[in-house]
């Protein structure tokens, strides 16, 4: 077989499944072998997880980070697109702004943690503010590149259509700028998962990260740890594949063509 | 005729009139001429081709026409109005890439029409659809057709807005030779059953010779009007009739590539 044929169906399953079988193995010997009594091995993780799953704070925990990343990245584009078109269509007003988002842009989310907890307190709206600090800044970066990417003979079809500059921006430039908008979210919103997560583990006592944290402090339950990882990375998984459902709508596929 | 501060006389029957139009590009501190002196009527319904070497100012040339540059020296006026800016009555068609791709192509014809009335715009989009043979792909997008649909789309879209005057910026350019000789044929058919004025662009010998009515031909840069041909032959054009390609022997002659190669 040479690698221009199309792979069997039994493939696309086979060789996945077997990556992660390996690695599930190189990490149960790696257990064995070191016989380590404080890192878990796959099968006490399993066991971890079922414990997890038995008792319904979990469920409360997982709800909690969704509804944090709902609120934190909601706002951010809600706030976020907006201020983002605007400053694409307004490039003498991006010069102004953009050099201070620039310097705020590289600033971790988890280095505003106590700054968040002096305008919140320790809480919600700390770790939700953090949620946003994350998704706000490449929503913006995204907006802005979208709108000044749209090509020229757009802009000018719109003008010659009569459309006015409010039009215009609604009718030609947004829509063309989708594409790279919805990348910008969908990039968003993986930080977003991210930095829930760790605020979760220093301003509030509910949530995924708090979850981890609370199960190493109290009794190194570190099956518990691992396990609590691994469900973060499957909810954030399933986060973006959800997300990437919207580019197959119709009218943005275009953009999303190799 | 009474003059008027901004309408200048009018002269019966002419539709576009250039008057001394230049225009200067300024570029790294330099300033770059790229028309000079231009003088042109268009006649109201008729097919005039500017030809030129690439690079040498055409675009620019249709976009001054078009309102979207003004000129630096020197006036346009349709109708006898001096002319500010873009206005839907006269539509550019560009070269490719010019229809909206998050829009089907009902989406496209109908984009400049969100002044009328539902049902008047669904009629205009089925005319247009069946005059540049779309039928059958009402909801396609334009990712899904073929570089000559998306050509006769973009003129479609244009068409449906009514205009008087269709500017056509090399509008075949990046088709295909089968492709393109086809679309000539179709642009004829349309120009013959609706009548506009069409100021069409283009660096293809064949192509002023099958279309025009009358054909600008531009100098190298900063392009100068060198010659104006009118090509006499009724349409449908015999591509190898003595008629024709005396005319396109001339107008190589006058491009300066004749008997070159």
């Amino acid at each position: 077989m040479n690698s221009l044929a199309k792979p069997g169906r039994w493939e696309k399953f086979f060789w996945p499944v077997l990556a992660a079988a390996l690695l599930l193995a190189v990490w149960h010997y790696s257990v064995v072998w070191t016989a380590t009594k404080v890192f878990p091995s796959p099968l006490s993780v399993e066991k971890g997880l079922a414990e997890l799953l038995r008792k319904h704070v979990l469920w409360a925990d997982i709800g909690d980070s969704l509804r944090r990343v709902a609120i934190g990245f909601g706002t951010a584009a809600v706030v976020g697109i907006p201020l983002g078109l605007t400053l694409g269509w307004y490039p003498a007003a991006n010069q102004i702004v953009n050099p201070v988002l620039q310097i705020l842009r590289p600033i971790s989310p988890i280095a505003w943690i106590p700054v968040a907890i002096i305008f919140f307190g320790i809480g919600d709206r700390a770790a939700t503010f953090l949620v946003f600090l994350g998704a706000f800044f490449p929503i913006v970066v995204a907006c802005v590149s979208g709108v000044s990417n749209v090509p020229s003979i757009f802009r000018r079809a719109g003008r010659n259509f009569g459309l006015s500059p409010a039009q215009i921006l609604a009718r030609v430039v947004f829509p063309a700028a989708l594409p790279q908008i919805l990348i910008g979210l969908r990039i968003a919103l993986g930080i977003a998962w991210l930095v829930v997560v760790a605020g979760e583990m220093i301003a509030v006592d509910s949530g995924l990260g708090y979850l981890v944290i609370d199960s190493r402090n109290s009794g190194k339950r570190y099956d518990l740890v691992v396990a609590a990882m691994l469900l973060i990375g499957l909810i954030g998984l399933a986060l973006d594949i959800g997300f990437r459902r919207l580019e197959k709508i119709r009218s943005v596929r275009w953009g999303f063509r190799s | 005729m009474s003059t008027h501060a901004s309408v200048t006389t009018s002269v019966p029957g002419v539709k576009l009139q250039m008057e001394h139009v230049g225009m200067v590009f300024a570029r790294d501190g330099k300033s770059v001429p790229v028309l000079e002196d231009i003088n042109l009527d268009v006649r109201d319904g008729e097919f005039v081709c500017v030809l030129g070497p690439s690079g040498c100012g055409k675009s620019t040339l249709l976009n001054v026409m078009g309102g979207f540059l003004s000129p630096t020296s020197g006036s346009v006026s349709i109708d006898g109005q001096t002319v500010h800016g873009p206005d839907p009555r006269r539509i550019l068609v560009f070269q490719e890439r010019g229809v909206f791709p998050w829009l089907t192509v009902e989406g496209n014809i109908g984009f400049g029409l969100s002044k009328l009335s539902s049902t008047e715009s669904r009629q205009r989009i089925a005319h247009y659809v069946q005059m540049t043979r779309l039928q059958g792909f009402e909801h396609t997008y334009p990712s899904d057709l073929s570089g000559g649909m998306k050509q006769r789309l973009q003129v479609a879209r244009a068409l449906a807005v009514n205009p008087d005057i269709l500017y056509l910026d090399e509008p075949f350019g990046a088709l295909d030779s089968v492709t393109r000789f086809i679309m000539r044929g179709e642009l004829l058919r349309i120009w013959q059953t609706e009548r506009r004025t069409i100021i069409f662009v283009t660096h293809d010998i064949d192509e002023a010779v099958q279309l025009a009515d009358r054909v600008v031909v531009l100098s190298s840069r900063p392009a100068k009007i060198q010659d104006v041909l009118s090509i006499d032959i009724a349409h449908p054009r015999n591509l190898s009739s003595p008629r024709y390609l005396e005319h396109r022997d001339d107008l190589l002659k006058k491009i300066g590539l004749a008997y070159a190669v």
